[in-house]
């Protein structure tokens, strides 16, 4: 069963009915009848390169979010060998929102540290949503400490709504376990490459995010609010989620141009979730030529040039 | 009942009103309801008299208090493009910029300052709530490097006093990149062993205490200030709970191991003078109001005298208390 966003519509009534009429074919082998499904199916495939090709900030929240985007998990599947998780921050508890081990990249040992959000009600509930807590935070920091004294590069996965706004959360320094994190990123000695593959959700995804090189997916968004958090702060209305969008600039374009991020990864067609297996292998290849890009770079070198890098940024406004 | 409150309540009004004073020379505590005459208030530090709840005080105030003989030198903040994401929401974002100008006198959200405090040199930053609620943009990013490359060429301490709702919405991705930003200007000042010490004042949350102002080398807060990460409204909004009360103040993040000390106002410069001195292996301060240049100073044994002197050992360290010697 295919989740369709509210945009999609259209095409969800052209796909449905390719799919009666093809039942139908199965039935009775009438020959037109399958025709005309084939028909469709191109009708809707104009459609879907038409919906695409002009996708508006709010409807890229929207892919960005799709429950069958390949999660940080799928990532780790199918991209890297030898995944060995490593679990808990030392002090507290090991927090499920934030995946983290070494594996091999082609053969290249690296630390991989992503959000999880879960796929289904279960897993979605054991990964919190991809919220993570100050003990997913500070797993991250033994984590990236541990890369950086080994001399293995990082590899980070951003996919998240954002830190968790809970109580124990607070209570254990949520925003010191965040700080924190942000600033091992600015220390440690060794390549830093983060992708943003679904939603960079403000201070929660910066901690991770402050890289060497910065990809993101063509349908991601990054961003220091929600949409609608945005909205009902500065619109006192939820509903004008689609101007904040607008207004926040959090496409993956938008982002290019006034340098935050440095590499855009294309989606296929109709987005991440239509061919999930392109996807992942498109963000492997642009993640594994940023790191060959780094190759042989001295700790003190990269640490200047990162901290060069954010300190420089926002100098350049949106081009003309 | 009706009756009665139709007939009584216009004139209680009537009463009040004819009693209401200009806004300027009284200020209502807005904790326990003391009207407190401006010029108290204004010796108070902006902290009420009656029940010491620490009132917002401007950044210029705070540098008068803060500083010897309320001198200190305005260290300049390279300016930032202004409304880079050309951002509109209800109105443009340089309307809201004009609007915060006019209405706080202020160019932008933090003043960086430098000068000496009990004749230790320091540079501090401090943000302004009134300014757009001393949320976190380019400029205050740029204020922040500002002062950390100040105080690293003049090897002094940066002293920071937070004061934020977050970060600014209306420069976007860029207000968040300013938490990475930060992040470099307090690594600057570590690696200069140079000691930073963040105030934290009401109400200090979002990504300014995920970057800056939780990084400290000491963390101090003012009495009942909040301080969060999430503020308590979307948090009683997420779990469908009510939070224990004094939940993310101050109290309860020293309670909680998130602080170093929670102090008050008037106390805050000493603390300040006591810890940065230590930090940097300076002899105590003299912790008396310096004797006035013209005046012979009765105890401390000034061998050049006059002001330019450097400060001679504490005055208690021959044991005679400096009170006594002074009748």
């Amino acid at each position: 069963m295919t989740h369709y966003l509210d945009f999609e519509k259209p095409l969800a009534e052209l796909e449905g009915k390719a799919a009666e009429l093809r039942a139908l074919a199965a039935q009775e082998e009438t020959k037109d009848v399958v025709g005309e499904a084939d028909a469709l199916d191109r009708k809707a495939k104009d459609k879907l390169r038409e919906l695409y090709a002009k996708l508006t900030p709010w409807q890229k929240a929207q892919v960005a979010r799709h429950p069958e985007r390949p999660h940080c998990v799928d990532y780790v599947r199918e991209l890297f060998t030898e995944w060995t998780p490593l679990a808990g921050d030392r002090n507290f508890a090991d927090d499920h929102a934030v995946i983290g081990g070494l594996a091999r990249l082609d053969g290249r040992a690296v630390m991989v540290i992503g959000h999880e959000k879960g796929h289904d009600t279960r897993t979605r509930i054991e990964r919190n949503f991809g919220m993570a807590r100050p003990e997913g935070y500070r797993k991250a920091i033994r984590l990236m400490e541990l890369a950086g004294r080994f001399g293995v590069p990082v590899v980070t996965l951003i996919d998240t709504p954002g830190a968790y706004p809970g109580k124990g959360a607070e209570e254990r320094g949520q925003s010191e376990a965040i700080a924190r994190s942000t600033e091992t990123c600015l220390r440690i000695g060794v390549p830093i490459v983060a992708a943003i593959v679904g939603e960079g959700g403000s201070g929660g995804a910066v901690a991770f995010a402050t890289g060497d090189r910065i990809l993101m997916l063509e349908h991601s968004i990054y961003s220091v609010i929600s949409p609608e958090g945005c909205a009902s702060i500065l619109w006192k209305d939820a509903e004008k989620m689609r101007e904040a969008a607008e207004a926040l600039r959090l496409t993956a374009k938008d982002l290019s141009q006034l340098g935050v991020i440095d590499r855009i990864v294309e989606e296929p067609l109709g987005g991440a979730h239509r061919d999930r297996a392109a996807t992942i292998r498109a963000v492997g290849e642009a993640i594994e030529e940023e790191l060959k890009a780094l190759d042989g770079q001295k700790g003190d070198a990269l640490v200047a040039a990162r901290r060069r890098k954010f300190l420089d940024m926002g100098t350049k406004g949106l081009a003309a | 009942m009706n009756w009665i409150t139709n007939f009584v309540r216009p004139k209680v009004n009537a009463l009040f009103a004819r009693r209401d004073t200009p806004e300027n020379l009284w200020t209502k505590c807005p904790e326990c309801g003391t009207m407190l005459f401006h010029r108290e208030l204004t010796k108070a530090l902006m902290v009420c008299t009656n029940c010491d709840h620490h009132m917002a005080i401007s950044p210029r105030d705070r540098a008068a208090s803060l500083f010897d003989g309320g001198t200190y030198v305005e260290v300049p903040v390279p300016a930032p493009i202004e409304d880079p994401l050309r951002f509109r929401d209800q109105k443009p974002y340089p309307a809201r910029l004009k609007e915060a100008r006019r209405a706080t006198g202020q160019h932008e959200a933090m003043l960086v300052a430098e000068g000496e405090i009990g004749r230790t040199p320091i540079v501090a930053a401090i943000q302004d709530f009134s300014f757009m609620a001393g949320s976190m943009g380019m400029y205050v990013g740029n204020a922040i490097v500002a002062a950390a490359e100040r105080a690293v060429e003049r090897k002094a301490p940066l002293v920071l006093f937070s004061a934020a709702g977050g970060a600014r919405m209306q420069e976007g991705i860029l207000s968040l990149m300013q938490m990475p930003r930060t992040t470099v200007a307090v690594q600057m000042l570590k690696e200069a062993g140079l000691p930073y010490v963040v105030v934290l004042t009401h109400p200090t949350t979002g990504g300014v205490t995920a970057s800056y102002a939780m990084l400290g080398d000491v963390q101090i807060a003012e009495p009942n200030a909040l301080i969060c990460f999430a503020g308590p409204r979307v948090i009683e909004q997420t779990i469908r709970e009510k939070l224990p009360e004094g939940f993310q103040r101050a109290e309860y993040l020293l309670d909680h191991g998130m602080l170093d000390r929670v102090t008050h106002r008037k106390d805050l410069r000493e603390e300040l003078i006591v810890i940065t001195r230590m930090l940097t292996g300076q002899p105590p301060a003299i912790m008396a109001e310096l004797p006035p240049p013209a005046e012979p100073a009765p105890l401390v044994e000034t061998p050049a005298g006059g002001e330019g002197a450097e400060p001679a050992p504490g005055p208690d360290e021959d044991g005679t208390p400096p009170a006594k010697a002074a009748e």
